[in-house]
């Protein structure tokens, strides 16, 4: 499958009326990847509603009630692909309200799109979903200024937003050569795949062209190898009459027969002794294989626990704190009980101080008490056992989770441990 | 030996899904129409357990309405495989009254699945279906998640979905209640048909060219056949054809071609300018049509 393409994940932000789903349905339409019978609807239910030209942003609004609303609603997962590259695009709601989507979408993303309305400029929502993608270390940012065709494709205010834009990546984390700025109109298709002839001035990449330049490499992060044991394999069978293969995604870095690892929570040591990849045996599996391993030694390991190079083990604690955004609309508050979901393990947390609520405008925080839905605060917890974790800032997959009500069974927190 | 293995992303996350279905539910089983997905599916799940058997069973919801070829490879890859195969018959569900049989020109017993499906998942007491459906098939399921919560109902609530971050599956749930799974949700049809290539993996002949008795109605292709109301002046003819999506024969329209080959097909599709969905009758009836019968608990 796509063996000669690279797969790209993108989360789009934006506010409302920014032209997001419109941007979206102009990367498919001049992709080609709008199929004849999609193009005829989108032909029908514009003209149906009297405009004078096709409303691309009917190519992805696919609920009816946004449908009747004008508005995406939830995160909707739109796939196009070039010759070179295979693109998921995450796309995200810029209502005030749906800070939880953007976390969503932005979670499986490398890349983010943030759009700005170049007659609004940098406004208070533009601070919101930067702050995101900075705090979900999104590997890379394009800014596009979209709308340039109502401002005459003025360079001015092209700048203008840039140099406001980077007095917020001054407060990131981000390095500049992380975050790009492309002049856009969705609508009229100027510097999404064709490069624009009303703005000769803008001498980068269009859209597209940037998208693609991109390598995953530089997108995906590189640390140590986590392999957390999602289901033990047990034949049973006379051929397979004492396997047991330790199964699961591996993550961060290689594992290879021979290496020397450490079981957790035992701190039991054995050697890797075979990798399976279905029918095959291998010697070496690079980081996000499904693979399944054998130890040389006869160990108690099962689901939950978490395979790692002796070399390199993660740090195992009871107290933990984490940067906390709350998804749901049940607030987290001081002593309240969860099911904390990291990778794969379940233990049982308590939420002992809330520090603080972070604002989102690079700002820093405030005194809060509890945290509601869309907040964004700074938490300590206690657990009934310790989990096997790294910073978020050195390991996205290993320093995160989520948090479950023990009642109703709802996803009502992510978290990101420091 | 093979020296290192570089994953292929999608097939790696659709693995991780699959055993989080069996490490997180009881009695999860494989929703099987012996279209490519569900044996596309098939095979992400030997991959996911080998060298031990796949621990569900796999579940055919029969319309009565299927394609001979289409039931044939099914008993056969159930055999080769040693799979366990539960069949439940929308017929059975029209004998004891539950649903009405449609009649007429847009006849068809697609709609009907849902009440069989969900007495069998009563009658098993299953807490998890694993499904082929793909976001890019159709915008209502571009915002489905990978793990779905339906109630009693087998209803979808899509304002009150369960955020899914990173990849960490949440399947928690209550009595009652049971998840849809979708492995393959980031799939495209293209990377369906890339990977049967790769893969090498037998599927029905039906979705190669074929001569077939055909008539035309709104554009499209259909079965002449005796399930498939026709109207008199609906001329029968003999066309070559394949089919892109296979369901059951009143719902699915043939699209003519030559591909007689996986790499003919593989190329057809690169070339496609209609979608896979364009060619079903169901999703015709009205815009809106998938997300109508997602609330109601169709798959």
């Amino acid at each position: 499958m796509s063996e000669n393409r690279k797969l790209i994940k993108i989360a789009t932000a934006g506010s409302v009326d920014d032209g997001k789903s419109t941007l979206i349905g102009r990367l498919l339409y001049d992709t080609k990847s709008l199929t004849t019978d999609k193009i005829e609807a989108i032909e029908r239910s514009s003209k149906q509603r009297g405009y004078d030209y096709l409303d691309f942003s009917l190519a992805t609004d696919g609920l009816v009630a946004e449908r009747e609303q004008g508005i995406t609603i939830d995160v909707a997962h739109i796939y196009f692909n070039t010759a070179k590259t295979n693109f998921i695009v995450a796309d995200t709601p810029g209502h005030v309200e749906y800070t939880r989507n953007m976390v969503t979408g932005a979670s499986t993303s490398q890349v983010a799109i943030i759009l700005i309305d170049a007659r609004k400029g940098v406004i208070e929502q533009t601070y919101r979903h930067f702050f995101i993608a900075n705090l979900l270390r999104i590997s890379h940012v394009v800014v596009a200024v979209n709308k340039m065709d109502l401002v005459d494709y003025d360079e001015e205010v092209f700048l203008k937003i840039k140099a406001d834009f980077d007095v917020l990546v001054a407060k990131s984390d981000f390095s500049e050569d992380q975050i790009n700025f492309i002049p856009v109109s969705a609508l009229k298709g100027e510097n999404i795949a064709r490069k624009s002839s009303e703005m000769p001035w803008y001498v980068g990449n269009t859209l597209l062209d940037h998208l693609e330049v991109l390598e995953t490499k530089d997108l995906e992060e590189s640390t140590v190898a986590r392999f957390p044991v999602q289901y033990v394999i047990r034949p049973k069978t006379e051929a397979w009459h004492d396997f047991r293969g330790f199964s699961g995604m591996l993550y961060g870095g290689n594992l290879k027969v021979g290496d020397e690892v450490t079981l957790l929570p035992s701190l039991n040591t054995s050697k890797i002794k075979s990798i399976h990849y279905f029918d095959q045996e291998i010697q070496e599996a690079a980081p996000g294989s499904s693979i399944a391993v054998t130890l040389e030694d006869e160990v108690d390991l099962s689901r939950g626990d978490m395979l790692v190079k002796s070399s390199a083990v993660p740090r195992s604690e009871k107290q933990i704190t984490a940067t906390i955004c709350q998804v749901n609309s049940k607030a987290l508050t001081v002593g309240k009980k969860y099911i904390l979901q990291h990778g794969v393990n379940r233990v049982m947390a308590k939420v002992d101080q809330i520090e603080s609520r972070i604002h989102t405008d690079f700002s820093g925080g405030e005194d809060a008490h509890s945290l509601k839905l869309n907040d964004i605060g700074r938490v300590h917890f206690r657990l009934n056992k310790p989990i096997h974790f790294d910073t978020y800032k050195s390991n996205k997959s290993n320093g995160s989770f989520i948090l479950i009500d023990e009642a109703e069974y709802d996803t009502v927190s992510v978290g990101f441990i420091e | 030996m093979n020296n290192l293995l570089i994953p292929n992303p999608k097939e790696a996350e659709s693995i991780h899904i699959i055993r989080e279905v069996a490490a997180q539910f009881e009695r999860p089983v494989l929703l099987f129409s012996g279209g490519k997905d569900s044996i596309t599916l098939v095979r992400l799940a030997q991959k996911a357990f080998y060298p031990a058997k796949i621990p569900f069973p796999l579940l055919h919801v029969d319309t009565g309405h299927n394609f001979p070829e289409t039931i044939e490879f099914r008993d056969r890859l159930v055999e080769e495989l040693g799979l366990e195969l539960i069949v439940r018959n929308v017929q059975d569900a029209i004998d004891q009254g539950k649903v009405r049989e449609e009649r007429g020109r847009y006849s068809s017993r697609n709609s009907l699945q849902t009440t069989t499906l969900l007495d069998a998942i009563e009658e098993f007491k299953f807490d998890a279906c694993i499904g082929g459906a793909r976001r890019d098939e159709e915008k209502a399921r571009a915002k489905e998640r990978v793990f779905s919560v339906r109630d009693d109902f087998g209803q979808w609530d899509e304002k009150n979905q369960r955020p899914e971050l990173f990849d960490m599956l949440n399947g928690k749930i209550h009595n009652g209640q049971n998840v849809r799974c979708f492995p393959i949700s980031n799939w495209t049809e293209l990377d369906v048909w890339e990977y049967i290539k790769t893969e090498n993996i037998e599927i029905p002949s039906i979705y190669f060219a074929h001569e077939r008795e055909v008539f035309l109605r709104d554009g499209l292709i259909w079965t002449a056949n005796e399930h498939v109301f026709r109207e008199d002046h609906e001329e029968v003819m003999v066309k070559m054809v394949r089919f892109r999506t296979v369901g059951d024969m009143t719902c699915t329209a043939a699209v003519l071609s030559e591909a007689v080959s996986l790499d003919d097909v593989v190329g057809e599709i690169r070339d496609s300018s209609i979608s896979e969905r364009g060619a079903r009758i169901d999703d015709k009836r009205s815009e809106a049509a998938m997300e109508t019968r997602k609330k109601v608990g169709y798959f």
